[in-house]
């Protein structure tokens, strides 16, 4: 079961877009993931996927059949939802069938469906409880039970596991994941939480002012981020942006600033931003030429993340290993090690990827840092 | 695809009907009482409903030959004070219940939650011996004293101020606030929303009181409005429609803007009441 | 709600007091009992005048004959209560207040679930209808009465001059037993819906949206989706407006007074009405408060089951 998203948009005044020009095909038995701030319409796109919201614009094709203006039933997919949407007067069984019941299917092959979803989730022993007497983590697998119990191909999950403290939300999605292989679905999941969409994903959309920033598998995202929204929402701690400035005489070679940045691509003389991830920073503690004050530090355990203050007072977060003898307020040397992306001005758009180098030299000339 | 549209267009249609069926149901009564208010009674008696003397002279002869604005007046007076006492005693015993701390109040609770098991209706008897005996009859008096508390308005501001964090309570002991500061410069201004419903809800009430100022009241000076509707029913006017049609809207306009304005506090009042 | 209400600070105080630091001579709650008498003595003075020791004169008063001063003047036991079991009269009160109460219930819950129901799709100007709908919350008793008096009025009203454009005889609604009731009903129930529109759009709204949204994924009828999702949801709203509905028809006085009296006939003769004609019209005041402990026994058991009930249903 494919589904073929064309140009989707959705207004609900005719001139405010809240998702514009949505296109992708998600391939059968893919798992699929849509990931984004709140507020940037991930719901909504979800929603009208599943019919229970009309599409303003663009066309949605189920196995190459045009579903744009079907209801929800006709649609053959199920939906697992943030709240769960179980009914509390019923029992977990008669959660799992109600549907089922609903369409009036016969009780034998409602009560093989129910068993058998409720073994997938293993809540077998809890079949005759309320979802009041339940954990989250039962009642989210009540509710995965519910849409296995459905039968359909296609499965749409509207963060699932938001309502769950965290070591839950980290079983849970091994779970989901296995579940979703061993029935062959077809299953778009949206969240708020890149780990989940990077953990669990084929492929993931990044949403973001209505519209798709970036639809790829997630180490191509991480790897190379369409824009600085991309590339700062993905990825913890979040990636260093540093504005800098290309001189014409300059070009190609290394851009002078505090630190240092190897631009191998010709690019023209100018504004851009530089994008450079934590763990592609290094700290060295014994050079003399500090270009840096350490303001901050989290011990994280095996590493830490370093704040620090460059001297042309720009931030940086830094990744190091735990095993550094930093203090606060103490001056050091930061140089770039790793990876570092060279984005447009005004960040929509990436130019370049550098597997960087510096001779970890701080700037000579403090008068050169210009504008960053 | 045109199906679908189709059909949701005719449930639409039929959502609408329904909507309008419901509507001329709940608005005839009201549509036709202010209607015929504005005409002449001559014509109403004839089972006209349509006239060509359409005026507001049923208002004037209401207001200068009938005590209405007297009645009006009455009512206000007394379900403005009464509301306002509900509103402090009330609070005042919630606030009892909920953070201070003495022997018995468990106990004083369920004495409190049982009066609202007794019907006033059941208990005139005994009240009106007593008022009388006091000394209050035929006063504004004996329609408030009666009512300058409730146990429904104690124990939903009871329930109300259950919901206040108690980290308040302790920020305000550490700022060294009083009982009485943090009464009336936290709790009350914190359970704002459900004060306002048993304002509300008080006013109503006393406004709609019917039974008890019908026993305790015999002069117009005194009458409430729903008493004096009465009082103008009984007397020879009763077949002057429209001027009762008029009478019957002075009263009810004031309600009707009131409700207006005040439904969206009047809404999530009620339910945090009903639900909680 | 009890363990909130038991602030946990209360719990040190008490340790504390049994404490050396009591010596110090510091005890937040000193003057608690002080404040206890200060804001809690005002009611209490209150309801004790007018609800306790009236309950318990009332009681007092069944076992009595009465003076028309209302004093006690031969204690009779529970004769009044024989005397009244016993009459035609009281019985045939009893069943006009219960048809009355169930008749009442039943039209106001069934018509203010679908004025709730028809509420809550968003169509345009559905604030209009909403504001409608919750209107009759504003209508007093006696406007009410005026209200539906012109429309059941014999001759000039609007009910029968329909009836006449139809060709059908005109009905003598309030003069006819029948009909008396029937006509009460109708202007009760319509002076309900205003509150139980408000309660139950309330409860509507409080129904979370996904249930129906994974109702309709699975394709689910819309009278399906009302009754397995809507009206289990709002049971408890259900029960608890039954509830106040029935104590509040049990004490319905003001219609009776304005559209009836009581008649035709006594068949519109209820609870409060009887005592009320008993007591102040008949001098009757033992007989009456008999009469009072009756009902005042029916509506509290009610209240008792809706305290009762609220307690368990906690759950949900």
């Amino acid at each position: 079961m494919s589904i073929e998203l064309t140009n989707i948009s959705k207004t609900y005044n005719g001139s405010d877009f809240i998702l514009s020009d949505i296109s992708v095909k998600i391939e059968t038995g893919e798992f699929f993931a849509i990931v984004g701030p709140s507020g940037c319409g991930k719901s909504t796109l979800l929603r009208m996927i599943a019919g229970l919201i009309p599409i303003s614009n663009g066309q949605l094709r189920i196995d190459d059949e045009d579903v744009t203006n079907l209801p929800p039933q006709e649609r053959a997919l199920t939906m697992v939802f943030q709240n769960y949407a179980l009914f509390p007067f019923l029992n977990v069984k008669d959660n799992v069938a109600f549907g089922l019941k609903a369409r009036k299917m016969n009780s034998s092959e409602i009560n093989t469906r129910v068993n058998h979803a409720l073994e997938l989730v293993n809540l077998t022993d809890f079949s005759e409880r309320k979802p009041g007497e339940l954990s989250g983590g039962q009642r989210q697998r009540v509710a995965l039970a519910r849409a296995i119990a459905s039968d359909a191909k296609i499965c749409l999950m509207d963060e699932p596991l938001s309502n769950l403290d965290a070591q839950l939300r980290n079983k849970m999605r091994s779970e989901i994941r296995e579940l979703q292989q061993k029935l062959g679905l077809t299953l778009i999941y949206v969240t708020h939480d890149q780990v989940e969409a990077m953990t669990m994903a084929d492929r993931i959309m990044v949403l973001n002012d209505a519209k798709a920033q970036q639809i790829d598998s997630a180490s191509n995202i991480y790897d190379t981020p369409s824009n600085t929204f991309v590339a700062s929402f993905f990825g913890t701690p979040q990636m260093n942006l540093l504005p800098i400035t290309l001189k014409e005489n300059k070009q190609p070679s290394d851009v002078e600033t505090n630190l240092k940045f190897s631009i191998t691509n010709s690019l023209k003389a100018g504004n851009y931003l530089v994008g450079v991830r934590p763990n592609a920073l290094a700290i060295d503690e014994v050079s003399s030429k500090t270009n840096a004050i350490v303001t901050n530090i989290e011990y994280l355990g095996t590493h830490s993340i370093v704040h620090a203050q460059l001297d042309n007072s720009l931030e940086l977060r830094i990744e190091v290993s735990s095993t550094h003898n930093l203090s606060t307020t103490e001056r050091v040397s930061v140089s770039v090690t790793g990876n570092h992306y060279i984005f447009s001005e005004d960040g929509q758009k990436l130019l370049n990827t550098n597997g960087g180098y510096t001779d970890g030299n701080a700037s000579q000339e403090p008068q050169l840092q210009h504008s960053i | 695809m045109t199906q679908y549209k189709k059909r949701k267009k005719i449930q639409h249609i039929l959502h609408y009907s329904l909507l309008i069926i419901l509507t001329i149901f709940i608005i005839i009564p009201f549509l036709l009482g202010l209607w015929t208010s504005l005409l002449p009674t001559a014509d109403i008696s004839k089972g006209a409903l349509w006239s060509s003397h359409i005026s507001l002279d049923n208002y004037v002869t209401a207001i200068t030959q009938t005590p209405i604005i007297r009645y009006l007046f009455n009512s206000l007076v007394i379900s403005l004070l009464t509301m306002f006492a509900q509103v402090i005693f009330c609070s005042m015993s919630a606030y009892s219940f909920v953070f201070l701390k003495f022997k018995g109040r468990d106990l004083l609770f369920y004495v409190f939650l049982a009066t609202m098991m007794l019907p006033f209706e059941a208990e005139v008897i005994p009240n009106f011996t007593t008022v009388r005996d006091l000394g209050l009859l035929n006063h504004y008096a004996v329609m408030i004293i009666p009512f300058l508390t409730s146990a429904f308005g104690t124990f939903m501001l009871r329930q109300a101020f259950l919901q206040i964090p108690g980290e308040l309570k302790e920020a305000g002991d550490i700022e060294g606030l009083s009982h009485w500061q943090y009464y009336y410069k936290v709790v009350m201004p914190y359970s704002k929303i459900s004060v306002y419903t048993l304002a509300a809800y008080s006013f109503l009430s006393s406004w709609n009181q019917y039974l008890w100022p019908m026993l305790t009241t015999f002069s117009d000076n005194f009458r409430p409005v729903q008493d004096g509707l009465r009082q103008l029913q009984s007397q020879e006017t009763f077949n002057n429609w429209g001027m009762i049609q008029a009478s019957a809207a002075i009263i009810i306009i004031p309600t009707l803007i009131a409700l207006f304005f005040g439904q969206h506090y009047f809404k999530s009042g009620l339910n945090e009441g009903a639900i909680k | 709600m009890e363990t909130q209400a038991k602030n946990p600070n209360f719990n040190i105080a008490s340790k504390k007091k049994k404490s050396a630091e009591l010596s110090l001579g510091y005890n937040p709650y000193a003057k608690d009992k002080l404040y206890a008498v200060l804001f809690l003595g005002p009611s209490l003075l209150i309801l004790a005048l007018f609800v306790f020791y009236p309950m318990l004169r009332t009681i007092y008063l069944s076992f009595f004959l009465t003076n028309n001063l209302g004093k006690p003047t031969v204690f009779v036991g529970l004769k009044n209560y024989f005397a009244l079991f016993s009459s035609n009269a009281y019985i045939n009160s009893l069943i006009a207040t219960l048809v009355y109460v169930i008749a009442v219930s039943i039209f106001t819950i069934a018509i203010g679930l679908v004025l709730a129901q028809a509420a809550t799709k968003k169509v345009a100007g559905i604030n209009f209808f909403r504001t409608i709908f919750s209107a009759t919350m504003g209508v007093s008793v006696s406007v009410a009465a005026i209200f539906w008096l012109f429309i059941f009025n014999p001759s000039v009203g609007l009910l029968s001059q329909l009836f006449t454009a139809l060709n059908l005889t005109p009905i003598n609604w309030l003069t006819e037993p029948g009909w008396a009731m029937t006509a009460i009903v109708i202007s009760t129930v319509w002076m309900n819906l205003g509150f139980t529109f408000l309660i139950f759009f309330g409860a509507l709204q409080s129904v979370p949206y996904t249930l129906y949204e994974a109702a309709q994924i699975e394709g689910v009828s819309k009278s399906y989706q009302f009754f397995h999702i809507t009206l289990p949801m709002i049971s408890p709203t259900i029960f608890f407006v039954s509830i106040i509905t029935l104590i509040e028809s049990f004490k319905s006085f003001g219609l009776i007074d304005l559209m009836t009296a009581g008649g035709p006939n006594n068949a519109t003769n209820l609870l409060v009405y009887r005592i009320y004609q008993d007591a102040f019209l008949n001098g009757n005041y033992g007989l009456a408060s008999t009469e009072s402990v009756i009902l005042a026994v029916i509506i509290a058991l009610f209240t008792f089951i809706q305290f009762k009930v609220l307690e368990k249903r906690v759950t949900y």
